[in-house]
């Protein structure tokens, strides 16, 4: 992780200024702040229920907090939906797989272009020249990400028939083909077996890395944790309890009390 | 599985299928077919419906919206082919056809309004508002029917450009012209970006949405085809099939028997309209020649027409329990068969089948 990146650490990218959010009486998340820096890898660690995929959601848009600004590059995303947050370049996958069952792979994936096709439907209908030649580049894009990701055997199967881990591929897929500044990865190794989080760690940080995506993972294996990620924050009920480099955050007490538990080392 | 695009984005097999669609259509039914009720009754109704069917499976099938009211758009788009031809002054009938298909739409755009807000079998109920509405609205305005007082209205003829189509192989061929056409711009539509668009909305909506996808745009966009095309398909059935103008023509029923189509069909498959339509308008007939031909009319007509109730009903059920992707994809399957590949047949064979293509 020492040599030197292609994309070094920069400016903050994604800021998240006093946000809370609660549902009903249930608070899920208080008065948290915290900065994404562009080209980082940010992991979001903490126990279950601590607020880690609400945080996600309200950066997203799916989620309105009722306090709070979350900025976007500098720009404050306000009435936010996720159509429009993805616009803005921002992407995500989700904890419990929201794939477009009934496409295939590839279809899955296409989708994911959707922002770099602007053909309308007259030309689609059509097939004029704009839509058929837009339709083989994104196609070819596409193929590249199934090479990419070594899933090119299966691209033509739909994927509610494919297995969990191979669920979790595509979905990143479908991220990646958003090319977006910032993809956010909801426990993007969940269910995953060692030698399928290992590819998965090598993916994100390949990813990272060439195009110099930023990203925000929730993960709950501290191994892979502490190997891949720059920087750290811990939530615990809806609140910011450690944030910083992997290594300062494990010998924080706080967090040790909180979710650690006894020290691995 | 991956077959290379030769042409415009077709493979090999599209192209055959539409060469052997076209000298089906257009060269072989009107050498071999030479009476007047196959025409009129048989193969008129079906493309119309057919085309009904595709339209109710692009806003159902592709972009997952239950909506229940094909037949009041049909009617819109008839009345507006109607009004058209009777207003506006040598207005050759496909343009006439295009602007009460743009009429349907615009209703479509209306009544898609509330799947917005909600979902499933609400949305249903709230579409039925379209339907009733659209034929109020004809009821009650006497200018749509040109105040005629005898509630039914002979259509015009079709002329284009000078020449009348009349006889009904001249109908059929109008009508299979445009069917044909609409049915290439529907199979266009659901395998670009726009038929990807709505299915990605059917299957997981806040994905989409996630993905850049305005919900908003996507829905109204599919409510606004699907009118277009059922908008097409009225003014096609009254004008070559009733051949004449009546609201009660278009009633809840023929909603029903569209939405029948397209669940027997297969959702999502635009081939599955057209089987659907195949099977919902001939079954009936075929149960009456049986009742007619084998017990010579010792089984009263009306018990005939219950069977067909219930056989609909027994089928609905049968394939919604053991075949959801309907007779489209038994054809497939059986295609699939005769070509020597086996058809996967249950849930575990399917996942074996997946398990085994993964790992080899």
């Amino acid at each position: 992780m020492v040599q030197a990146r292609n994309f070094p650490i920069g400016d903050p990218i994604l800021e998240v200024k006093n946000i809370s959010l609660s549902f009903g009486g249930v608070k899920a998340i208080t008065n948290t702040s915290f900065r994404v820096l562009s080209h980082e890898i940010r992991a979001i660690i903490g126990p279950n229920g601590a607020g880690k995929s609400s945080l996600l959601n309200c950066i997203n848009g799916i989620y309105r907090p009722q306090e709070g600004t979350i900025s976007l590059k500098g720009e404050v995303l306000k009435k936010n939906s996720p159509n429009i947050v993805a616009r803005k370049g921002l992407s995500r996958t989700f904890q419990n797989l929201a794939l477009f069952k009934r496409m295939s792979v590839l279809d899955n994936i296409l989708v994911g272009r959707k922002l770099h096709m602007s053909a309308n439907f007259l030309e689609v209908a059509f097939r004029l020249p704009g839509a058929t030649r837009e339709e083989r580049e994104n196609r070819e894009k596409c193929e590249e990400i199934v090479e990419f990701l070594e899933i090119k055997n299966i691209r033509d199967t739909p994927v509610g028939r494919l297995p969990y881990g191979l669920q979790k591929k595509v979905e990143l897929g479908r991220a990646l083909a958003t090319e977006a500044d910032i993809l956010l990865l909801d426990e993007p190794m969940a269910g995953m077996n060692v030698e399928e989080k290992r590819e998965m760690c090598r993916f994100i940080l390949k990813v990272n890395d060439e195009f110099g995506t930023t990203m925000v993972l929730i993960e709950h294996d501290m191994g892979v944790v502490m190997d891949i990620s720059d920087n750290v924050v811990v939530l615990d009920y809806g609140k910011v309890i450690g944030d910083g480099p992997p290594d300062e955050v494990r010998s924080d007490q706080a967090v040790i009390d909180a979710y650690l538990g006894v020290a691995h080392d | 599985m991956n077959a290379k695009t030769v042409f415009m984005g077709y493979t090999r097999g599209d192209i055959v299928n539409f060469a052997v669609a076209i000298i089906l259509a257009l060269v072989i039914v009107p050498m071999v077919v030479k009476t007047d009720y196959w025409y009129s009754s048989i193969l008129i109704p079906w493309l119309c419906l057919a085309l009904a069917a595709v339209g109710q499976q692009i806003v159902m099938g592709y972009a997952g919206q239950l909506a229940l009211g094909a037949a009041g758009f049909m009617a819109a788009g008839a009345f507006a082919c109607f009004n058209l031809i009777l207003r506006v002054p040598y207005i050759p009938f496909p343009l006439a056809l295009v602007f009460s298909g743009l009429i349907a739409a615009a209703f479509g755009v209306l009544f898609g309004l509330p799947s917005l807000r909600v979902r499933g079998i609400y949305l249903m109920v709230a579409t039925l508002a379209s339907q009733f509405f659209i034929i109020w609205m004809i009821d009650k305005f006497g200018w749509f029917k040109n105040y005629d007082t005898s509630g039914i209205i002979t259509a015009q003829d079709i002329v284009i450009f000078g020449k009348p189509f009349t006889t009904p192989l001249e109908m059929y061929l109008v009508v299979v012209v445009v069917v044909m056409v609409l049915t290439v711009l529907a199979i266009n539509m659901t395998r670009g970006s726009t038929g990807r668009s709505w299915m990605a909305v059917r299957d997981m909506d806040i994905a989409a949405e996630s993905m850049g996808i305005s919900l908003l745009k996507t829905k109204l966009q599919a409510f606004a085809i699907s009118a277009f095309f059922c908008g097409v398909a009225g003014a096609l059935f009254a004008f070559t099939y009733l051949k004449s103008l009546e609201p009660v023509a278009f009633d809840i029923k023929l909603s029903f028997k569209i939405l029948f189509m397209v669940i027997l069909g297969g959702l999502g498959t635009i081939n599955g309209a057209f089987i659907g339509a195949a099977f919902i308008l001939l079954f009936p007939v075929l149960l009456n020649s049986i009742g007619n031909n084998v017990f010579h009319g010792a089984i009263d007509s009306t018990i005939i027409s219950s069977i067909e109730q219930v056989v609909f009903g027994v089928l609905i059920i049968v394939f919604l329990i053991f075949e959801p992707l309907g007779m489209a994809k038994l054809y497939d399957n059986i295609k699939q068969k005769f070509r020597g590949g086996s058809a996967p047949k249950d849930k575990k064979k399917r996942e074996l089948d997946a398990a085994s293509s993964e790992a080899g």
